[in-house]
């Protein structure tokens, strides 16, 4: 009896493996981060706007705040702009940006084109604070709460959808959590 | 492409992961890739004629002109380390093979770590720190890592013992053109 048992229980394992790895919804390039539940990496760079102004997230300790990485180059930034700009606007955390490997002036361009939903962008021209926080890609966008860590990490274009499935019950519960 | 000798291993079963069996790259995530177009070109252009900051770091670096590190022990050391460590971007390629820009920010932070006297284990642990385990093409052997090890000794194993049990099955049963019946 096992004899027939055993191809079809095969058959199943790799009906579920394959149910799984073939699933179009998976992004296959996103990999977890080491960083969730460790202290967000600190940084201090030059505003994007102002070089004559430092931006650090030192200044944000105590808050839950987001940090989005994009760059000009980055194609589905420019996609995803508009749910953050959308986002921004309803004020529920400050959203930092990590502006990554770019040129100064055309991201500076980009914003004042498409609005700025960012209460300020670090320039990271040479991509060091990037290695530190573990970006692989644009955009990504990474969540953290008042003490410091980061608690989420997604990876791909933000959507409201996202934001509201996936950062929200975070925030709120990061609150809830008190600092 | 060239592989990482250990990383044959690894790939015996990436090959039955889901991950790279299904390559497709529905890329939602961009990534900074060393021919991106006109900004590419753009930076180019800018980086000879005002050197900004990118320049100005490499020269601090005790690299020849063709960018090997003038100590031949610590560009030894940097090859090794190079080849072992994972381009997230182009993901079975590692980041000495890899002409995506985020290989070529960390093969410097390689070089410079290199420099300030860091060992091998110092580098990697500051890779796996930000990116995972995943970075690594050669993961030390640890509880965690048991099975990517083991399973390869393991498929072995488990095809020796069908192997075996097919042959004691075929032995025990009589041969068709055995002339041990009448019959034929």
């Amino acid at each position: 009896m096992w004899k027939f048992l055993l191809p079809f229980a095969a058959f199943v394992a790799l009906a579920v493996l394959f149910a799984f790895g073939l699933n179009p919804g998976r992004d296959i390039h996103a990999l977890p981060s080491p960083l969730i539940g460790k202290p967000a990496p600190e940084f201090a760079l030059t505003d994007l706007l102002d070089p004559a102004h430092a931006v650090s997230n030192k200044a944000l300790d105590g808050q839950v705040y987001v940090l989005n990485v994009w760059a000009t180059w980055c194609v589905p930034c420019r996609e995803e702009h508009p749910a953050l700009v959308a986002i921004s606007q309803q004020h529920v955390v400050p959203i930092i940006g990590l502006n990554w490997k770019d040129q100064r002036e055309r991201a500076q361009q980009w914003l004042q084109q498409l609005g700025n939903p960012y209460q300020s962008v670090a320039f990271d021209g040479d991509g060091r604070v990037a290695i530190d926080w573990g970006v692989y890609g644009a955009p990504e966008t990474y969540l953290v709460d008042a003490r410091g860590r980061v608690i989420y990490k997604y990876i791909s274009p933000m959507t409201q959808q996202v934001w509201d499935s996936e950062f929200m019950p975070r925030i709120e519960a990061a609150r809830r959590g008190g600092a | 492409m060239r592989l990482v000798p250990h990383a044959a291993l690894l790939l015996v079963l990436q090959a039955a992961t889901p991950a790279v069996v299904a390559a497709a790259p529905a890329m939602n995530a961009a990534a900074p890739a060393a021919d991106s177009g006109p900004a590419a070109v753009d930076a180019a252009a800018t980086a000879a004629l005002a050197a900004p900051s990118a320049p100005a770091a490499k020269a601090a670096l005790p690299v020849d002109a063709n960018g090997q590190l003038e100590d031949r022990a610590l560009q030894a050391r940097f090859e090794e380390i190079t080849k072992q460590l994972r381009c997230l971007v182009c993901q079975n390629e590692s980041i000495a093979d890899s002409n995506a820009e985020l290989a070529g920010d960390l093969r410097r932070q390689v070089t410079e770590m290199l420099v300030a006297g860091k060992s091998d284990d110092a580098i990697f642990h500051y890779m796996t720190d930000r990116y995972g385990e995943f970075v690594r093409f050669n993961p030390p052997l640890e509880p965690k890592t048991l099975l990517i090890w083991g399973a390869p000794f393991f498929m072995v194993l488990l095809g020796a013992f069908i192997v075996f049990r097919i042959a004691r099955q075929r032995a025990a049963m009589p041969l068709d053109d055995e002339p041990s019946t009448e019959s034929r």
